[in-house]
């Protein structure tokens, strides 16, 4: 076989294969805590986690809900932090928590013959909690010392800011912390706070992988006796408060080699008509790598080793967001270039070439995402926590495959208007 | 068990096909025998430049990415010290285009001027986000001048400085691909939705006609024994002190290399792990600690870091480590401090085999080691590692002339 290797082998178009969301199973704990399945994988692991509206949302004082999740594994009435620890570790067993701006999670990760000897102390950390004094001086001066280090760093500066503008500093998407912040947090916010939003609170449940016949009967058994969703959740609600100035260049470290660039603008949440379609234009823009952004300023004037855009995955309220670093001296030119691809797509319409090759490579890539256990019950926790149903999917397809270069170019118009953005260089 | 074929091209490149029919993607990964290891010590960093240049258009296809994403796919590549390797997926319809894309640039690059020129600027500019711009950026740096005095391992897979990747010019790249980029340096692995006699037909299509090259003979300098501990201080604009202390280990292939990763585990490993407890949670010495080693095919080293809290001195932290090393040394670990850092690795190993892509790259990075069976047996060795052995090996490791250390001072 001579191959021809001038011209490309046929493809299926991948907006024609076939993609489904694998759908879950639920079912609901005595207590009423809903519980979402998705069986899978060759493997013999699994993943259990559970989500709790216990994030910075819900605070009261700066850094509690951060803090609180962090401090789950540092001691309960039984074990201290190194036993606990040493628990999940014997089992080659992760226990992972994060906490987000709604929720906050407690994650574990395990081969299934050890689920069993694991399910009981993660109910442990949830409802014994103690939030040793000792511990909680170990972290305060440890994250104070992180955050000096972090200061010292444009992209981690950029990040803050840029939140902080478009949002304000009061609401819980823009605002940070700072050293004072640690000084003033006390065990007893951390233990008020953990009762209210973990022992008492209001959990949802994710399984995934090779999951046991008896997940349910196990599961009920561990947490469908604890006093959780008991109480329904404060309707909290802040005000945005943007900033005014739309541009900033700030000087971090004076003998910084680059600069951390960040061009925002606020954008609604998922449930906006727009919003798949501008995920679409995003795409375009500074989705991927074959995007606008990388092409011209990394792949054709070298300023970068990376520039992305992306709309921020909050629930509540979203932004558009470009960021890069680039070298010092082309920090301006940078930033022209993203108005300048701006422009363009409010002026011409996208070409079909390119169009086509978008709806291919998001799909493709979309297939990629929905691969394995993990990887779709994570799509389908997203979408549970932003309130959206596998119609949200469907239709977000059917986008891909049908949008047009006219609406696209309506949208930039709408959306990409230089005026709108907040633009940041931190060097 | 992962189970996989494996068949050679009459011009030596090496195939290896994993069917796995759950997904409906296929991976192909494409690795080369080629690492910074390889470079000439006065042209460091030119693997991974050489790396970036791969995607600036090949002989007959003047852009890579874009018909890779026309068929749905992605992919990405990365360089090491030991390798590099190409890896993308795609929905498993659309294998071919990966075969085409893949064996026109191991035919020939197109050597275009304007791709040399902006990477060089795209390198530059990762070398600085990642080693200059950031706090304790040049730490490896240095600590690997200071260990390896021979080995090319001194000096990191972006380059040992920025000059180095501003001269590379056009015929470097030229040779550099005509040395190491041939079928016999090269191993393609492919998984996934495929099936075995239709990826021996595309294999054969594609890349049979490519002339097979050269085999690459590695003749790297082996770094001597170290006899005498060595010390390096730095002074940098950081906001704490740092200190970072390695000792050299086993090779790869090598009987100790196992012990050693247990041990490195058994160290700092997670939150029960002997360092972290000791040194961040009782004495407060430490605000973080990380205990890691290379896991490079030649021999590595094994390395404790880790940043001050405020008011503690390197000398204190130094000696409270060197404490900790003394007690391993001297008395075995325990039946069940055994155990669990075994119990880790084999999920750590379940938890890595659940992708496809994560199966095709440890495929062929066995393969390059010498024998893809390594996969399904690496599990066992790491069970057979005894208490006598991890106690064996944290002595011959951890000896102070075997050790260097770094003390960086905050200014």
């Amino acid at each position: 076989m001579i191959p021809n290797r001038k011209s490309a082998p046929e493809i299926i178009d991948a907006v024609n294969l076939q993609l489904e969301l694998k759908p879950y199973e639920s079912f609901t704990l005595d207590n009423g805590v809903p519980v979402y399945t998705v069986n899978g994988g060759e493997q013999e692991v699994l993943m259990i986690e559970l989500v709790f509206f216990a994030g910075n949302w819900y605070e009261e004082k700066n850094i509690v809900a951060a803090t609180t999740n962090y401090m789950l594994k540092n001691g309960t009435k039984q074990k201290n932090a190194f036993a606990i620890n040493e628990h999940f570790e014997f089992y080659g067993a992760y226990l992972n928590r994060s906490c987000y701006n709604e929720t906050a999670t407690l994650t574990l990760h395990c081969l299934n013959k050890h689920l069993t000897e694991l399910l009981p102390a993660v109910a442990e950390v949830l409802t014994e909690s103690i939030f040793p004094e000792e511990e909680l001086v170990i972290y305060k001066q440890n994250q104070k010392q992180r955050l000096e280090i972090n200061l010292k760093k444009c992209d981690f500066i950029a990040n803050r800011l840029i939140d902080e503008y478009v949002y304000g500093l009061h609401h819980p998407y823009g605002k940070y912390t700072s050293t004072v912040d640690y000084e003033e947090l006390q065990r007893a916010d951390l233990v008020d706070f953990y009762k209210r939003m973990y022992t008492d609170g209001k959990c949802i449940l994710f399984a995934a992988g090779k999951l046991p016949a008896d997940l349910g009967d196990q599961l009920n058994k561990v947490f469908g006796q604890l006093p959780l969703n008991r109480n329904s959740l404060a309707d909290v609600q802040y005000n945005l408060d943007p900033a005014i100035t739309k541009k900033n260049h700030i000087i971090n470290d004076p003998e910084g080699v680059q600069g951390a660039i960040r061009i925002a603008r606020p954008f609604p949440n998922r449930h906006h008509p727009d919003f798949s379609k501008v995920q679409f234009l995003n795409n375009i823009f500074g989705g991927f790598f074959g995007s606008r952004l990388m092409t011209n300023i990394r792949e054709d004037k070298g300023y970068t080793y990376g520039i992305h855009s992306h709309l921020q995955n909050h629930i509540h309220t979203s932004a558009w967001v470009v960021s890069t670093e680039a070298g010092r001296d082309v920090c301006e030119a940078t930033v022209e270039e993203v108005y300048k691809e701006m422009a363009v797509l409010c002026k011409e319409p996208v070409g079909e070439e390119e169009l086509d090759l978008v709806r291919n490579y998001m799909i493709g890539s979309l297939i990629g995402d929905l691969d394995g256990p993990f990887q779709v019950i994570a799509r389908w926790k997203n979408y549970i926590l932003n309130g959206v149903t596998d119609a949200y999917f469907y239709s977000s397809v059917e986008t891909v495959k049908t949008v047009t270069a006219e609406e696209l170019r309506a949208l930039a118009q709408k959306y990409l208007d230089p005026m709108a953005f907040y633009e940041l260089v931190v060097v | 068990m992962i189970e996989y074929n494996r068949f050679v091209l009459d011009n030596g490149l090496r195939v290896l096909v994993h069917e796995d029919h759950s997904t409906p993607m296929a991976v192909v990964n494409l690795m080369y025998d080629v690492g910074a290891r390889d470079e000439n010590p006065a042209k460091t960093g030119f693997a991974h430049l050489f790396e970036h240049l791969m995607f600036g258009g090949s002989v007959h296809i003047p852009n890579y990415d874009e018909p890779l994403q026309r068929a749905g796919g992605e992919n990405n590549a990365y360089t090491t010290n030991d390798l590099t390797n190409y890896y993308c997926q795609l929905p498993a319809e659309n294998i071919e285009t990966a075969f085409w894309l893949e064996s026109d640039r191991m035919l020939s690059l197109a050597f275009g001027a304007k791709s040399l020129s902006v990477q060089k600027k795209v390198v530059i500019e990762e070398f600085k986000e990642h080693y200059i711009n950031k706090p304790y950026g040049d730490v490896w740096h240095k600590m690997r001048e200071l260990a390896y005095k021979v080995h090319p391992y001194r000096w990191m897979t972006i380059g040992k400085e920025l000059s180095h990747v501003e001269n590379a010019n056009i015929d470097d790249v030229k040779a550099f691909f005509f040395k190491h980029y041939r079928p016999v340096n090269a191993i393609l692995v492919v998984a996934g939705h495929v099936q075995l006699e239709k990826i021996k037909q595309l294999a054969e299509k594609w890349f049979g006609d490519i002339p097979m090259g050269e085999k690459y003979e590695r003749h790297l300098p082996a770094e001597p024994q170290q006899t005498e501990a060595r010390r390096s201080e730095v002074y940098a604009k950081v906001p704490v002190d740092a200190f970072i202390k390695t000792w050299h280990m086993d090779a790869r292939l090598d009987k100790g290399y196992y012990a050693t990763e247990l041990l490195t585990e058994i160290l700092g490993g997670g939150g029960s792990s002997r360092l972290y407890q000791a040194l961040v949670k009782e004495q407060k010495l430490f605000s973080g600690l990380d205990v890691h080693h290379f896991g490079s095919t030649d021999k590595g080293l094994l390395a404790i870091e880790g940043r001050l809290v405020n008011g503690i001195t390197l000398e204190a932290a130094e000696k409270a480590v060197d404490e900790e090393l003394e007690k391993i040394q001297a008395l075995p670990v325990n039946e069940a401090e055994l155990q669990k850092v075994k119990n880790k690795t084999e999920s750590m190993i379940a938890f890595e085999d659940m992708s496809v892509m994560n199966r095709a790259n440890s495929l062929a990075t066995y393969e390059l080691l010498g024998d893809a069976e390594l996969m399904n047996t690496e599990l066992q060795k790491y069970q057979d590692v005894t208490i006598a052995e991890i106690q064996q090996y944290s002595r011959e490791i951890f000896r102070k002339e075997n050790s260097n250390t770094l003390f960086y001072h905050s200014k």
